[in-house]
């Protein structure tokens, strides 16, 4: 009985037809969300969906929940607002390279420092596709676009270094079309108590069609990016015969069965590691040096905002002789006048 | 204590206690404006301080001043000129003369009136009394520095502590002139330092040996007497307007039943607002110190959607940054406080010295047609009147409200009798009806044209808001060009109707006035003042002063076009006037602009006034 009481993941389509391009990665990004809240056993109620300005900030017109399509960067700070006024609503955050990394930057790094229990999904697909095709934070160096016609001359940045440098405790990536993958990422990514980051490869058909196309290609994908998973092997591969050693400070691709390597030496990955260093290093893979690292990266336990806040609130309130504002007034340096 | 040798009876006085930035000043004045209120007078306080917080010693630019103005009968404003100057250097000497009352009288700590310091004020001779042009005044040299060390010599305290209490000196001398108690002041300093008993012992000793000196020196120096005020009955405490606000926050919160929640960014002069609010968790609020000033008001319009009574603080520069923001709330139609301290500007400006210079910016600084409510508070103490109001507003409307204090209002002070919360009116919180018939996100109520406000949580009322433009009549995104225009209208059409429960504009003084004073905001004091003033000396004039700003009292016009002449006082170029110019073009109106980061004097409003009663 209660199973049929369980919201389906059509129940959270809205009635406005969805208007990104055909093609676009981001419908595949909008079943994922829908699919993975009904299997979390989400109400539509208790779901705000926060999101600034861009493409993928469309998104919670498409969500039969609460939603807000705010401003251009300040969608973590909206969101913020909602989770610390309301604690128990699932807040989920929309944000693409432009919205989170360039103008919104600033409350981007400092939600994920203060460890709000947020889910932020970033779309990454290195354009600015709503303007119509201009370089985004991280478009790579070189790459030629309305406004850089001549190639860019500005390094990048990675969401997966930047996050965790802002002290971020929970970074993932998938990849849009990979909807299994990507639900999986999601779900973990509701389940971890403070902000969640997960950062979804997703393909703009018009503006930058093909961008990741080199690890994300069938033919190659296998070969050419590892999907991590806690206390597992970090093997890859079309024949899973590929994996990570460090050497040094380094990490390094080796094959297993060549160099006398056995399964034995490949790296066993520990996401809920505190120390960041090698979370920092499977982050920063790129290809074609190294394989492209998708699935939970680091996920790590620290004190929560709102909860932190919920708490100190409930203990000054114990504590405090004064319960109202007749209380306050009435408090200190007061005198009669007959 | 013997019978004093001259005493002078007095009405009301202004003392300002003025030193270094590290001198204590702010503190001195405090005290003896509470022992002031205490004994029963009505106060009225300023700081005067630079935006260093340890300018260079000596210096005009690191001179600190307290001002309190203390009387029999109300006081209004902290006064302009002062009767007694205490100077702990020649700087403050040098930085105050010009603003002493004729005959008035100098307390000066000759001791710090070496070479080294008299040049650093800017003092050509030794004689920085008859370079002040103060050589008629009522001067009292006395070397506080030397008789605090000599009072604190045997306590085996280190150098720096005991010239520490040299302020503590200089106030127990200001007790014996007034002839006040030190009660008080011995209370809080034993408070204060109830773990250093060695720190209270020696500035209680201080203190007294400062009260005593001046029975030392009565038979030079005369005294004042100034009897307790006529003031209504019941329990009193001194407020800044800062505080102020964040009380009339605090009870609205209460009033309406919501939680408070508070976003902001520290900036002078409004921090103190968040300060206030952060030190009460006891009373439930959520206080958010954001990474900026737009995250402040980002993170109040995520509470404000979440069900919050939301409230954003900041001064001029920060009002800039929360445009956009502003401009969401507008659009998404939902509460939202957001208050402006003003400061001087443009740029960083003065940011620790008063302006009313951001009315323009409250009211259009926004892309867009985008109306939002404006009120301004006018004295310390109604800063929580019109911070109730404003949430009252907001909520009630569903409408940003710009709630504009300024730098004056911020930091002075007043006695406030506390209020009965039970006797303020009502906030209705307008939520939505989840079985109410085609509810839609945008469905309004009808008289006030606003919305219901649909909280995450509630099953049923699942709906998406933002910043494009929505459908009038299903809430979701439309571009179609008749449905923008009568959006646009509704919205302002929403906020003019705020008039309906906006109090009309109150005449003070005479209805057949030669001359029609209008202000608003902070220059209330002064303006009343010296209409006041001039109206007890025979003259025929009357004040219309503005707390609400957006909309206009409903009888504004009617008010102004019974009067030919109309001068409009402002602490900026003009905005005020150029708003009602652009509201009523058949309403005349003559300036008076003053933008030097400090409030009107009554004497320069006076002198005005009567020029324009001769023309």
């Amino acid at each position: 009985m209660a199973e049929n009481c369980q919201v389906k993941f059509t129940d959270f389509k809205s009635d406005q037809s969805v208007k990104w391009c055909p093609g676009c990665g981001d419908h595949a990004i909008l079943n994922s969300v829908q699919k993975a809240m009904a299997s979390l056993g989400y109400k539509k109620e208790e779901v705000a969906v926060i999101s600034g300005i861009g493409c993928s900030s469309r998104f919670p017109y498409y969500m039969e929940t609460f939603g807000f399509h705010t401003i251009h960067g300040r969608g973590s700070a909206i969101a913020s607002g909602v989770k610390v006024a309301n604690p128990h609503l699932k807040v989920w955050q929309i944000t693409g390279d432009g919205d989170a990394l360039a103008i919104g930057g600033n409350h981007f790094i400092h939600t994920i420092r203060r460890n709000i229990d947020l889910n932020v999904i970033l779309f990454n697909n290195q354009i600015y596709g709503l303007t119509k095709g201009q370089y985004s934070p991280t478009s790579k160096r070189g790459f030629i676009s309305k406004t850089s016609p001549f190639g860019t001359v500005e390094a990048p940045f990675r969401p997966g270094e930047l996050c965790i440098g802002a002290r971020g405790q929970f970074f993932a990536r998938c990849i849009d079309k990979d909807l299994k993958h990507s639900v999986v990422m999601l779900e973990e990514a509701a389940k971890h108590e403070g902000t969640s980051i997960v950062e979804v490869l997703q393909n703009c058909v018009i503006y930058n069609d093909k961008t990741h196309n080199a690890i994300t290609d069938k033919a190659h994908s296998a070969d050419r990016t590892i999907k991590l998973e806690h206390g597992k092997p970090m093997i890859f591969g079309a024949e899973s015969n590929k994996g990570l050693m460090l050497d040094g400070l380094e990490l390094k691709v080796v094959t297993i069965g060549e160099n006398g390597i056995t399964e034995d030496d490949i790296l066993v990955h520990d996401a809920h590691c505190d120390d960041i260093t090698l979370h920092l290093k499977l982050a920063d893979m790129e290809y074609p040096e190294y394989p492209v690292a998708l699935g939970v990266i680091r996920s790590v336990k620290a004190p929560v905002y709102d909860q932190c806040v919920a708490k100190q609130l409930a203990e000054v309130q114990e504590q405090s002789q004064i319960k109202s504002f007749n209380d306050l007034i009435h408090s200190g340096d007061v005198w009669d006048v007959e | 204590m013997g019978k004093r040798s001259k005493v002078i009876e007095r009405d009301e006085v202004v003392v300002r206690f003025s030193g270094d930035s590290g001198d204590g000043m702010q503190l001195t004045g405090t005290l003896f404006s509470y022992t002031s209120a205490i004994f029963g007078n009505d106060i009225s306080t300023f700081p005067d301080y630079p935006s260093e917080i340890r300018a260079p010693q000596g210096t005009i630019s690191g001179v600190s001043g307290f001002q309190v103005h203390f009387g029999h009968t109300e006081v209004y404003t902290p006064g302009d000129y002062c009767d007694v100057l205490v100077a702990m250097n020649p700087a403050a000497l040098k930085a105050n003369a010009k603003w002493m009352k004729p005959g008035g009288t100098v307390i000066l700590d000759v001791d710090s009136c070496d070479e080294k310091n008299l040049r650093k004020a800017g003092y050509e001779t030794d004689d920085p009394i008859t370079e002040s042009k103060l050589s008629g005044y009522n001067i009292v040299k006395a070397p506080i520095t030397t008789l605090t060390k000599e009072s604190l010599k045997d306590m085996g305290l280190d150098n720096k502590s005991i010239l520490r209490s040299k302020n503590m000196y200089a106030l127990g001398l200001v007790y014996w002139l007034f002839d006040r108690p030190l009660d008080h002041t011995k209370d809080y300093i034993k408070k204060k330092f109830k773990k250093n008993q060695l720190i209270v012992d020696a500035n209680v000793k201080v203190l007294e040996d400062g009260y005593n000196y001046g029975n030392i020196i009565q038979a030079l120096t005369p005294s004042y007497h100034i009897h307790p005020a006529d003031i209504k009955k019941g329990k009193y405490r001194n407020l800044s307007g800062n505080q102020a606000v964040a009380w009339g926050f605090l009870a609205a919160a209460e009033k309406s039943g919501l939680e408070l929640f508070l976003g902001s960014y520290p900036i002078t002069p409004a921090t103190e607002i968040l300060q206030e609010l952060s030190a009460r968790k006891d009373l439930g609020v959520k206080v958010f110190q954001a990474e900026d000033e737009i995250a402040g008001i980002c993170t109040a319009i995520g509470a404000s959607f979440a069900g919050d009574l939301a409230i954003t603080t900041t001064s001029g520069p920060g009002l800039a940054l929360k445009g956009e923001a502003i401009g969401l709330a507008v659009i998404a139609e939902l509460p939202l406080v957001i208050v402006n301290v003003q400061r001087g500007g443009p740029s960083t400006g003065l940011p620790t010295k008063t302006e009313q210079s951001d009315l323009m910016q409250a009211l259009y600084g926004r892309n867009g047609e985008s109306p939002a409510v404006i009120i301004a508070a006018s004295s310390p103490t109604n800063c929580f009147d019109y911070a109730f109001y404003a949430a009252k507003i907001a909520v009630e409307h569903m409408t940003p409200v710009i709630l504009l204090t300024d730098g004056f209002l911020a930091n002075g002070t007043q006695p406030w009798r506390l209020p009965n919360l039970e006797e303020w009116p009502a906030i209705s919180v307008p939520k939505a009806d989840v079985n109410a018939k085609d509810w839609h996100p945008y469905k309004r109520d009808l008289e006030k044209l606003s919305r219901y406000w649909a909280t995450p949580g509630t099953a049923g009322l699942e709906h998406r808001i933002g910043g494009l433009e929505k459908d009038e009549h299903t809430g979701a995104v439309s571009h179609d060009a008749l449905n923008h225009q009568r959006m646009v209208e509704i919205r302002e059409e929403k906020v003019q109707r705020v008039a309906n429960v906006v109090p009309e504009l109150e005449l003070l003084g005479d209805e057949d006035a030669d001359v029609l004073v209008v202000g608003w905001g902070g220059t209330f004091g002064h303006l009343f003042t010296a209409v006041d003033e001039l109206a007890n000396e025979g003259h025929k004039l009357a004040l219309a002063h503005f707390n609400y700003i957006k909309p206009l009292p409903r009888n504004t016009y009617e008010v102004l076009k019974r009067y030919k002449k109309i001068v409009v006082c402002e602490l900026n170029l003009g905005q005020f006037a150029d708003y009602l110019t652009m509201n009523f073009p058949d309403i005349q109106t003559q300036r008076f602009n003053k933008v030097q980061g400090q409030p009107f004097t009554v004497v320069e409003l006076k002198e005005h006034f009567k020029t324009l009663l001769e023309d």
